[in-house]
């Protein structure tokens, strides 16, 4: 079976193929079904090679497809290959299967628009970019399908090019991921130029022998993949295009801007866990950025209007926790946490799309309200995702963030697990708030408006999503003593045997002649203890539960509470305004650019051949004046130029 | 009186160069004959370049030294003149069309390109500064011509005047530069330099160091590198569409190849007193290239501060100086000459006989109505910004790991740094044809032989993103 990994890509590749050149031609339905086909074909390939991996032994389950050479320079060879392994085998499952729905989901919600193909095209080819990504055998297959899902989230970012607002999101979106790139590439030419080699399983395999544990080597490269994780997967300081980019349609927000690709930093590091492990600052850095990314969003959350604001903020909230998890080593935690979110918010961002459907376009929650009555399978759907996003039990959310926070606590670190419980806190509240002020309470629906249920092809994923969200637990429930299914498939990828790194360390720092500092707090495995955990789950129960009741109070028993509340608190107009870190970035960093491009434009360029060009006459009798064309100025600033650039290359020659 | 050793005269060594002059000749004389139908003219030739190609391959066991020792025939030079010919050809094709519509009907036109080409591949095969420098002006020359070829056009006739005002001043550095290396070694030859250099204290002599700084100033001159770009955006905007196209590979690529001989193979021992001189122009040239390119409105203008830009990144290939260097060196220019050709295949195609399109609001909503161009213009933009699989991504990478290697670590990552700016102003162009409404009417008519050149660049572009491998094999042995 494996020998078909090639296909689950090339499908979506096709359809977009197909959608693109012809999409006009062969009509809406067509599309449809070009576009929802080819990615069940995908999920039934994955589904099939998924059959046949579990029927493999533990130890055996990698599997490599090399298409072809893609680059071989001196010692230097990345191929065009596949690697299917449990890791990548989740990211396909999570990506096409939740793909397929929220394609099916388009057809309904896209119907009335006019470039209904061009949308269809953007979205399987941003599944072919995302397939290349999870599953490409080396780093430079990762940054393929990398740029590729940054680009089409462009273009889909951008899709109501109408709106300027729109273009804008989309180009603040690509441009802000390629800072994050800008690292990642960087992290990819260093680990060629340590390691010879970009293969996964050559680097990996390496690694804990050629590189000391916590050296700067190891750190450096850690670093910079995790700020290409940062801009890619919308952490503190990058994430600020995010929230812009719910600019574009709501399906378009559940795929990429939930389930999928804001995740891939996530994969990402969790794929390099080898080198992370051996990165104990890297670690540290990863948890404080994700564990602060998910309190800061969430506070924001709290403020915004817009329904899908709200939720886009909740995205950079949860992937902080993913990253959390990663920090304190519990990778499985995060793949988890990444599974049962993609249920749950792709979900939820379905449901909300569905609300804005049935209210032609409003996504004000000022102006929703009641909603229920009108909507009860986007209702029901929605609650039961709000309740696994904020940790009830038995839902989905409830088994992925607990494992998080026992695993925070059970490193060691109190501060991360307090940022954990309390990001937990916040996170009720403001869910339960959007669900209060959405689906309860009075009617503030503009009387125009007639709410409406959405139609079938619309409220089927939800369906199957909310079951997801409520059963998408079963993954990851602690069989014995926190070892579950997820934590038994993955664990041939995230094996790491950290007393023989420890000793290749002090061997290789032995030879250069240094001592070794003291490692043993690494060699220490945290003990598990069931009633620890028992605890834990008792304690996030509560801290949910006080959320919920304090949104309940807040938006259903008092309504005008929060207002009063929130009056003349400067605090509550800094959170509201994001923290005014736009403004910050505008001023830090946008502006010197644009300014300097300006000096440059108008200074050195302006005058250039529009500016001589009025000296027509001049030029056209060359031949007579030639004194005078060399005096009009512009060929002897130019000049000039030269020679001033002589002098500083003298400079530096002689100085 | 000494007896003058006649040099060993090699001429299958030199039969690109006089297949090529031939030819030429021979495009004025039948220009002659031919009244206004010049497709016997462009026949002529484009079988000219065809025979250049493959008589680039009569000599065996490589590298062959000929004329006492300068002229060389080696696996770069071979290789480079594929990438002038491609490129000549290419710009030929381009101009079918172009010149009809804007009614450039002299026949001189295609015989100085194919005498360009001419010095190209002295410049690329010479080992002896004079003839880098007769290469230089053969090239030169008959580009101060082509610039202006529009005699009508005051645009055209300033963009000639400033290259050959400039142009002269840079060969006085350049001719300078070269005197004192001579005047500190006491030859021209680039083998016995190098040998001079490696065995005798020369290193320190101001006379010698002057002489590279002054032939840094003459070949960034040339190659359009900062501080001495200024005359690119000028001369690339107001030269026919074609020939900016062709001045942006071709001559660039020789001046390049002379460039490498000279630094790289010839001067390696001397690097440490010229690799930090390079390193700066190679820095600046990348931020002001990006830098200037993010204002502009002209499209003409934006491609030639680009194309700035890259020159920095190519610097790199001749600092890292190794094998590496060189091969990816090639390539670049390869992988270069399909993104030029196809971005500028484009702009012609857009333009109409009253009015060229040149600015970039002009390309507003084109993806709405021709969608196939609009998808051929973003994937040469986003190959020149380095998007991965594309050719452009490739080539870049190329050039940075051959820099690793050598450990300019600073160096990779102020160029890759870059190529994130780099983006922004592509990804501008792309948002006009995809993201705005169309404001006026396009009148495209799809001229065939741009067409087609538009195909050869995408298939190009895409194919050496996706394939590079055979190439790059070949670069390398």
């Amino acid at each position: 079976m494996f020998h078909l990994a090639f296909l689950v890509p090339l499908f979506p590749l096709i359809g977009s193929i197909v959608n693109g050149f012809f999409g006009l031609r062969i009509g809406k339905k067509a599309v449809g079904w070009v576009a929802c086909g080819t990615v069940a074909f995908s999920f039934l390939v994955t589904l099939l090679m998924l059959g046949q991996l579990l029927f493999t032994p533990a130890e055996e389950r990698l599997f490599e497809q090399t298409l072809f050479t893609w680059m071989a320079a001196g010692d230097f060879n990345a191929a065009f290959g596949f690697q299917i392994d449990p890791l990548s085998m989740v990211m396909m499952m999570v990506v096409t299967g939740v793909g397929f729905l929220i394609h099916v989901y388009s057809i309904g919600y896209m119907h009335d628009e006019y470039s209904y193909y061009r949308f269809f095209a953007y979205l399987n080819l941003f599944m072919f970019s995302m397939l290349l990504l999870v599953m490409g055998n080396n780093f430079l297959m990762m940054f393929i399908g990398w740029e590729g899902v940054g680009l089409c989230s462009y273009f889909l970012i951008g899709y109501y090019f109408e709106k300027k607002s729109a273009c804008d999101a989309g180009t603040k979106a690509f441009v802000m991921n390629r800072v994050g790139d800008f690292a990642f590439l960087l992290a990819i030419m260093y680990i060629f130029y340590l390691f010879g080699t970009i293969d996964y399983t050559e680097v990996f395999h390496a690694a804990p022998e050629k590189l000391i544990l916590g050296a700067e080597p190891v750190t450096i490269i850690t670093l910079l993949l995790f700020v290409g994780a940062t801009g890619k997967s919308a952490q503190i300081p990058l994430y600020t295009w995010l929230p812009d980019a719910m600019e574009g349609p709501t399906p378009v927000s559940a795929l990429i801007h939930a389930a999928t690709m804001v995740t891939a930093g996530v994969y990402m590091v969790v794929r390099c866990s080898v080198l992370f492990n051996m990165a104990p600052f890297s670690m540290s850095v990863v948890a404080f950025i994700g564990g602060g990314t998910a309190i800061f969003a969430a506070t924001i959350g709290m403020t915004q209007f817009d329904i899908k604001r709200v939720l886009a903020y909740s995205t950079v909230s949860q992937i902080g926790y993913m990253f959390l998890a990663c920090g304190v080593g519990a990778y499985t935690a995060a793949i988890f946490h990444l599974v049962t979110h993609a249920f749950f918010k792709a979900c939820l961002f379905l449901g909300s799309g569905s609300v804005i459907h049935g209210l032609h376009g409003e996504q004000d929650m000022r102006k929703m309200g009641d909603l229920k009555k009108h909507q009860p399978v986007t209702y029901i759907t929605f609650l039961i995702s709000t309740l696994a996003i904020a940790g009830i039990f038995p839902l989905s959310g409830f088994f992925s963030k607990d494992e998080i926070l026992y695993h925070a606590l059970m490193d060691g670190n109190t501060i991360l697990w307090g940022m954990g419980v309390t990001g937990a806190l916040l996170t009720a509240f403001y869910m339960f708030r959007l669900v209060f002020m959405t689906f309860w309470g009075e009617s503030r629906v503009d009387p125009h408006v007639h709410p409406h249920e959405s139609p079938k092809v619309m409220t089927l994923p939800l369906v199957i999503l909310a079951g997801l969200a409520a059963f998408g637990g079963l993954l990851g429930i602690p069989l014995v003593h926190g070892w579950h299914a997820l934590h038994n498939w993955l664990e041939p990828v995230l094996h790491f045997d950290m007393a023989s790194t420890l000793e290749h360390s002090k061997h290789l720092l032995h030879e250069v002649g240094r001592h070794a500092p003291h490692w043993e707090a690494l060699l220490i495995e945290p003990e598990e203890n069931i009633w620890i955990e028992i605890s834990l789950m008792l304690l996030s129960l509560t801290v949910a539960l006080t959320g919920i009741a304090g949104a309940y109070f807040c938006y259903v028993k008092k309504p005008g509470l929060p207002d009063e509340l929130i009056k003349g608190q400067w605090g509550y107009d800094l959170v509201k305004n994001k923290y005014e870190v736009d403004e910050f970035y505008d001023a830090t960093f946008v502006e010197p650019t644009i300014q300097g491009s300006l000096l440059l434009w108008k200074k050195g360029d302006a005058q250039g051949i529009d500016g001589a060009v009025n000296g027509v006459a001049q030029i056209l009798g060359w031949c007579g004046q030639q004194a005078r064309v060399v005096q009009s100025g512009f060929v002897r600033n130019y000049a000039l130029f030269m020679v001033l650039g002589f002098i500083m290359l003298l400079f530096i020659m002689f100085f | 009186m000494e007896h003058i050793p006649s040099p060993t005269v090699d001429l299958v060594s030199l039969a690109p160069v006089l297949v090529l002059s031939v030819f030429a000749m021979m495009v004025l004389l039948v220009d002659l004959y031919v009244k206004r139908d010049k497709t016997l003219v462009i026949f002529i030739s484009l079988v000219g370049l065809l025979m250049t190609a493959i008589s680039a391959f009569a000599k065996f066991d490589l590298p062959v030294h000929s004329f006492n020792d300068s002229y060389v025939v080696d696996e770069l030079s071979v290789f480079f003149i594929m990438i002038f010919t491609l490129s000549s050809a290419l710009a030929i094709l381009l101009s079918i069309d172009y010149n009809k519509r804007e009614g450039i009907r002299m026949g001189e036109y295609y015989s100085l390109i194919l005498l360009c080409t001419v010095g190209m591949i002295l410049l690329a095969s010479s080992t002896d500064m004079i003839m880098i420098f007769l290469g230089i002006e053969i090239v030169s020359i008959c580009l101060y011509v082509l610039a202006g070829i529009r005699r009508s056009d005051p645009k055209s006739n300033e963009a000639a005047l400033k290259y050959f005002l400039l142009g002269a001043f840079a060969t006085g550095f350049l001719l300078y530069g070269m005197t004192l290396v001579y005047g500190a070694t006491g030859t021209t030859k680039l083998g016995l330099i190098a040998e001079l250099i490696r065995e005798e204290q020369i290193a320190s002599k101001p006379l010698m160091l002057m002489g590279i700084v002054l032939l840094i100033i003459g070949f960034g001159f040339k190659v359009a590198s900062v501080p001495f770009h200024m005359w690119a955006p000028d001369v690339y905007h107001g030269a026919p569409t074609p020939v900016t196209a062709f001045m942006a590979v071709g001559p660039k690529a020789a001046a390049f190849a002379a460039f490498f001989r000279v630094f790289a193979e010839a001067m390696p021992v001397l690097s440490p007193s010229w690799e930090s001189l390079l390193c700066i122009v190679a820095v600046l040239s990348m931020f002001i290239g990006n830098v200037g390119a993010i204002m502009q409105t002209n499209i003409k203008r934006l491609l030639a501060y680009s194309s700035v830009s890259h020159v920095g990144y190519i610097l790199i290939a001749v600092i890292a100086k190794n094998s590496l260097g060189s091969s990816s060196l090639v390539f670049y220019m390869l992988a270069y000459a399909f993104m030029i050709f196809g971005a500028f295949g484009i702009v012609i195609l857009i333009g109409r006989k009253e009015n060229e399109m040149l600015e970039i609001a002009d390309y507003s909503g084109l993806a709405y109505k021709h969608p196939l161009m609009a998808i051929s213009m973003s994937v040469f933009l986003l190959s020149l910004g380095g998007m991965p699989p594309l050719a452009g991504f490739v080539a870049k990478f190329y050039i940075f790991s051959a820099a690793i290697k050598e450990g300019f670590v600073t160096l990779v990552v102020l160029a890759v740094l870059n190529s994130v700016i780099s983006f922004y102003y592509y990804l501008k162009v792309i948002v006009y044809m995809y993201m705005k409404e169309p404001e006026g009417e396009f009148q495209i008519s799809l001229a065939p032989m741009t067409v087609f050149v538009v195909v050869i660049a995408m298939v190009g572009t895409a194919g050496l993103g996706i394939f590079p491998d055979p190439i790059l094999y070949f670069t390398q042995h």
